[in-house]
Parts: structure tokens; sequence; C-alpha cells
């Protein structure tokens, strides 16, 4: 099996499309244990589908994505559930359900096909939304929640499944500052841990805080990947964003402007 | 409510008591009244009017009530986990309007009974076929165009049993009538079809957790490692299957498919472990009860049995609905 050195992710010649349209012509990447990677770019560039093909839930035009050193298409269903954790960018709701039973529903790979929860699968579940702090509204309707609630819930629900990889489609939307700031703290810790973090963001000035790497999508099939220093330039982000923008370094913090 | 395996033992526990009342009330009452020494002494072969009566006429229409009744809110469950939506019914996706249009075609020529029934069966089997085909029709299968397909089949079936029913003559439009608001009397061997209902729980009940997850939306399920595709599949083939059972057997008792899910769930949540074995049982237990009052309320007359099913289940499920502002 793979050692601790082994790349977590990995994507070798990546090229993904939307019908005719070309998200990514030549994508390669490597995200060890305890990186953190954002995906960056202007709304309808791709970053959905980039992060679903790396989570291996759409398939690529051409090129392969290996986790922990095996393609993906290799890996059973749920086994890949095991490893890795996908938060989707809207989680819509039809049935009524308490919120300790949704964060349950992230057990569900490490369960087997007759097994209920365990003693030890609600302390995990408590645990994650505690982390969310969703703790004291465990019995709650999950259709009487907030918008801001709802989201911490799908990201407890992430947690609760306990992967070595978390991909995160704007894990930040509908949360206040105080929560942007501790999910994006708690997943950095995760990181420190040994797990993998790719995500998708809006802020630039957080990704500048929060990322290892970046790989920035322009909307036209052109692409910047790199360390967060090489990509985050104020020439690479004006450019892909269609918008002037300033880089400044304040009290040792990379800051955007927008003109 | 976290549906811990004890509690589920003891919500089955509370059915099954129920199912074994509804059934022997439906099994004591009637026109021909039976002491309870003959109710016992029918199970064990004991001759009479009353054992005969029991034995011949009140058990084949109390399995066939609780049968239909049952695969009926099964089907119902499934399909509002299917198509993602609350108000999904099993004849939604016009498996109950080819049924409709096969048994009256039947009716129309003069056909015996139990080839109105195998009509009925061939109908409501070659609706789900066309839902089916038309549905995939552009490899994407997803829930909209699957609900789009069922209800557009569906309307063009009531389309056709209209027209049917306006260019009959009077006596065949009375057992057209009987056979679209359902009825058990007519129904003699209900065995088959609780052999179904049998298949059709056992089938699903390993997948009952997968069906969960996928009430939480199909990227979710499939990021949690659910075979959705495949999932999906087996879901509609088998809540349609059981719908045309029971449809076959009974004729178009409505109601119970929409509502008893929705009262499980509201007394036991929804967790499909426990909510479809739940549904089958309360299914079963209230179209029992409701046909065994349909042909005792106002006795010589026999309601139909769609009636009270909805006069028992409505005040029921608001009562429910106000208690639980859930």
């Amino acid at each position: 099996m793979s050692s601790a050195l082994a790349p977590l992710l990995e994507a070798d010649g990546l090229a993904v499309q939307i019908g005719e349209r070309w998200i990514c012509c030549d994508l390669s990447l490597r995200l060890m244990p305890g990186e953190r990677l954002v995906l960056l770019g202007p709304n309808g560039a791709g970053k959905t589908t980039l992060l679903h093909t790396l989570a291996g839930l759409r398939e690529a035009q051409r090129g392969e994505v290996r986790l922990q050193g095996r393609p993906l298409t290799d890996w059973p269903g749920r086994e890949l559930a095991q490893v890795r954790g996908v938060q989707p960018q809207s989680q819509p709701d039809w049935f009524s359900a308490t919120v300790m039973e949704t964060a349950l529903v992230g057990r569900h790979p490490h369960l087997g096909r007759w097994a209920w929860e365990s003693g030890d699968d609600m302390r995990i579940a408590n645990e994650a939304l505690a982390c969310m702090g969703l703790d004291h509204m465990v019995e709650r309707n999950i259709l009487t929640l907030s918008g801001g609630e709802r989201q911490r819930l799908a990201i407890a629900s992430l947690l609760a499944q306990r992967p070595a990889l978390y991909l995160l489609d704007e894990p930040l939307s509908h949360l206040d500052l105080h929560y942007q700031m501790a999910v994006l703290a708690h997943f950095s810790a995760l990181a420190r841990a040994g797990a993998g973090v790719a995500m998708v963001l809006h802020d630039l000035n957080l990704a500048a805080r929060f990322a290892d790497h970046v790989v920035l999508l322009d909307g036209t099939g052109k692409m910047v990947s790199g360390t967060a220093d090489e990509v985050l330039q104020a020439d690479v982000l004006s450019a892909a964003f269609g918008h002037p923008l300033r880089r400044h370094v304040i009290e040792g913090r990379v800051a955007f402007l927008v003109e | 409510m976290i549906c811990r395996p004890r509690s589920a033992v003891v919500v089955g526990a509370i059915l099954l008591v129920a199912v074994a009342a509804a059934f022997l009330w439906a099994l004591w009452a009637g026109s021909v009244q039976v002491s309870s020494a003959e109710l016992i002494a029918s199970f064990y072969g004991g001759e009479g009017t009353g054992a005969a009566v029991i034995r011949e006429l009140r058990l084949p229409r109390a399995v066939a009530a609780f049968t239909s009744g049952a695969l009926l809110a099964l089907a119902g469950a499934l399909m509002q986990v299917l198509l993602r939506n609350p108000l999904a019914d099993p004849y939604v996706l016009g498996i109950s309007g080819g049924a409709a249009v096969g048994a009256l075609s039947a009716i129309l020529v003069g056909a015996a009974t139990w080839l109105v029934d195998g009509a009925a069966f061939a109908g409501a089997a070659l609706a789900m076929l066309v839902v089916f085909g038309l549905s995939r029709g552009d490899g994407s299968w997803t829930q909209s165009r699957l609900l789009l397909t069922g209800v557009i089949v569906a309307a063009g079936c009531g389309a056709v049993v209209v027209f049917m029913l306006v260019m009959t003559t009077d006596t065949k439009v009375q057992s057209m009538l009987f056979w679209l608001t359902g009825d058990v009397s007519g129904a003699a061997r209900p065995w088959p079809a609780l052999a179904v209902l049998g298949v059709g729980l056992l089938a699903i009940l390993p997948f009952a957790r997968d069906l969960n997850v996928l009430a939480r939306g199909e990227l979710s399920a499939r990021a949690l490692g659910v075979r959705t595709r495949r999932l999906r599949l087996l879901v509609y083939l088998l809540a349609s299957m059981l719908t045309a059972t029971a449809v076959t057997l009974v004729g178009l008792v409505g109601f119970v498919g929409l509502i008893v899910p929705h009262l499980v769930r509201l007394v036991i949540g929804n967790d499909q472990r426990t909510l479809l074995p739940a549904s089958a049982l309360a299914g079963g237990a209230l179209l029992m009860l409701a046909d065994t009052a349909a042909r005792t309320m106002v006795a010589p007359i026999q309601l139909p049995v769609g009636v009270l099913t909805a006069m028992i289940g409505v005040p029921v499920f608001l009562f429910l609905l106000v208690r639980h502002p859930r």
C-alpha cells in the first residue's frame, strides 16, 4: 500500500469538458497529506465540474486522477467514500429529518449493509455537530434550519464521514464571518493532522491565507496551477476575473484590493 | 428521533397487534353472525355456515384487503423517495392509468373476471415499460423527466378511460366504476399477491439505508458510495410491480399509497429501514379496517372502500399533523 509520503490526490494530464466547452485541457497536480488546494475562478469557469472530476463523480475526457496512488476508476464506491468526502454546493431537503439523523448520514460508507449506527457513530456525529456549533439542536427538524445552519450541518455531515481527503464546494456560502473563519481554521487543523483539503472559494483574501496550492480557471479553458504565491498575483487574477486588482502585503499578510 | 433497532421492534410490535386486531374484526363482522367459538373453529377446519362464511368469503377478502393496502403503502413510500417528492403516490407514474385502460377494455368486451385481472396487469406493465423507455430516452434518467413522462402517460390513460366510460352502455358502466373506485369483494385469490408483497419487502430492505442517503439527493448519495442508477432502477421496477399487483387485485383504491407513508413518517420519522415495513403493516391494517367498515356500516349496501380509507385516514392524518409541528 501507499506510504505516508505518497501523494493523497494526483491528477495527470486531466482534460475536462462540459458539453462543447473545455474547463481545462492539461491539468496535473499533486496534493500531499497536510496540504490545502483552493480552486478559484469566475462564475461558470467550471470549478464545481473540476471538483467533481477530482472526486470521481464525473469522468474526465482525458487523463487520470489517482487517490492514494490508485486510479479513481478502480475504487469501489463504498471504499472510495471511506477515504474521500464531498460537500456539495447545495443540499436541497425534501423530507423532514432531525439534525442528528442528517449528520449520521455521513457514517453510511462505514456501516455494513445490515448494520445500524452504533454508539461510536453517534459519538462521532455528535463531535462533528459540536464542531459546527449545532450540538444543542440535535433534535431540530432540518426543514426549520436557516441557510447558514444548513450549511454548517452539511459540513458536520462531511466531518462525520471522517475521510482522508475533503472536497468542499463553496464551504463558506451562507456563513457569517465567525463561522467562515471557524470552518477554514477547522479544515486547516485537519490538514495539519494529515488530511488533504481541496476547496472552491470566492474570497481571494481568504484563499491567500488558507491555500497551499491554487488552481485558477479563467472560463476559457486556460488555467494556472501552482503554489499560492505563484498564482495569487495581481496581473494573473486581474486577467482571470476581468477586473483590475492590486496586491498588498499588510502586516505580513497578502491582501487584494479591488480597483 | 433516532430510530434505534429497539424502537423499531416496539413500532413493529404495535403494528402487528393492530394488524391482528383488524384481521380478527374482518373475520368476525358481517351479516352472518358468528360466535368466537366458530371463529376459532374455522381455523381448524370446523363445519357449519359460520366457519364456511369465514373461510370462503371473509378470509380471502381480509387477506386481499391487507395485501393490497400493504402493497400500495409500500409502493407509495418507495415512489416518494424515488421522485424525492412527498406528494408522489403509487399512481403518479401512470401505472394505474395503464391498468385502468386494460381492465376497462376487458369489461367493455364482456370478458371474464380473470381476464379483466389479466388485462389490468398487462396494462400496468405496458404503462411501466412506456414510461421507463421514454424517460430514459436521452440516457439522463433524471427524476424530473421520469415524473413528467409518468404524469403525461397517466393523463393520456385518463382520457382513454373517460372516452370508454362515455361510449359504454349502462350495465357495464356500473362494473367499470366499481373497478375504478376499488373493490375488494371480487378478490378471491389474494395469495400470489401476498407472496409478491413478501418478495418486494425482502428485495428492498437490504437497500433501506441506501434509500435514506438517496433521499438526501443524487449527488450526495453518489459521493457516499451509493450506486444510485442501479438503486433507482430497482426502486422503480419494484414500486411499479407492487402497484401493478395491487391494482390487479382490487382496482384503484386511492389514498392509502399517499397518506400511509406520511402517517408513519409523522410518528417514527423518515428512516427507510423502519418506514418501509411499518408502512406496509399500517397500510394493510388500514385497508382491512376500511373494507370491513365499508361492508358493515350501512349493510346491505357496500360502500366503495376508497371512501372509507379517506374517512378513516384524513382525521388521523390531520390529528398527527397538528400534534407534530415538524
